[in-house]
């Protein structure tokens, strides 16, 4: 009696693609999040000098 | 807008015990079948993904009427999260299925009712993402969005039915096979066992992906705020 065909090799390569999709997917949640994070502490940052420099402005003129 | 919420911290953990839990049954537990081999081992995440997939289009539909009905943003989040969630699990489910017909169909791709309707899902949800990007203001994109979500919903039940409606060499895992279905297998407990906690594990892994991704468009709303007030 004949044993299961051959397909080990199909099957690594199908689990390649699963764990593959997945894991680029999910890093690239954690790479658009980091990148978000860096321009709100940019923003913020700007922010502050904006209020610094509108303060600075408003005694220079008094 | 910091740190996870704890419950999002467990659903996470439980989400990755469950997917590790699953690979190890896929491997350890299942039984090799008896003609198609390991390659068989590929259908408890080709369904499970596909799952994952019709369920992210589904859930667009009712955040698409949800956000059409009281037009708060939080729906267009959910939206977008899920349609970018399940678009990346149908394309898994249909890879991984072109490399389960090579060995079983002797053939990577054929114009199968199956094979064509998830095809034209994916490129329906693609467009989706590609109308996104045309449009620049936030309320009429999310409106759009929303609309399209519903109309485009249309092509999921049409892939779920067609291995059921026609004709197909796609073979039938819950209900009847097509006579002329190739690479059917009937399964053991240990095989109905790994398919139901892949289905659950990835289920989970839509849940807390989900959530991240609607956290993303929060962070992305509030960061273009931002960079509004100091323009103006």
């Amino acid at each position: 009696m004949e044993g299961p065909a051959d397909t080990l090799n199909y099957m690594i390569a199908g689990y390649a693609v699963i764990f593959g999709v997945m894991f680029i997917y999910i890093a690239s949640l954690v790479i658009r999040w980091r990148n978000l994070r860096q321009d709100e502490q940019l923003l913020e940052n700007a922010e502050i000098e904006e209020e610094r420099s509108q303060e600075l402005y408003a005694t220079e003129e008094v | 807008m910091g740190s996870n919420p704890r419950l999002l911290i467990i659903i996470d953990a439980l989400a990755i015990l469950l997917v590790l839990a699953a690979t190890v049954m896929v491997f350890a537990y299942a039984p090799i079948e008896a003609v198609m081999g390991h390659v068989q081992k590929v259908f408890y995440f080709h369904v499970a993904t596909g799952w994952t997939g019709m369920l992210g289009f589904g859930v667009a539909v009712i955040s698409g009427i949800a956000y059409l009905a009281t037009r708060k943003s939080i729906w267009d989040k959910v939206g977008l999260g899920a349609i970018e969630i399940g678009l990346a699990f149908m394309l898994i489910c249909i890879v991984t299925g072109s490399i389960w017909a090579r060995p079983i169909w002797n053939t990577w791709w054929t114009w199968d009712p199956r094979l064509t309707t998830a095809t034209i899902m994916e490129l329906v949800y693609a467009a989706y993402m590609m109308l996104r990007q045309g449009i620049e203001e936030p309320e009429k994109r999310a409106r759009f969005g929303a609309v399209y979500a519903i109309i485009g919903f249309i092509s999921v039940p049409l892939t779920f039915f067609s291995i059921r409606i026609f004709r197909t060499i796609h073979p039938v895992v819950v209900g009847s096979n097509d006579p002329g279905a190739m690479g059917s297998f009937n399964m053991t407990p240990a095989m109905t066992q790994t398919f139901m906690l892949s289905l659950l594990a990835f289920s989970v892994l839509f849940i807390s992906l989900l959530w991240h991704r609607i956290r993303l468009g929060q962070l992305e709303e509030k960061v273009e705020q931002m960079k509004l007030s100091l323009t103006q």
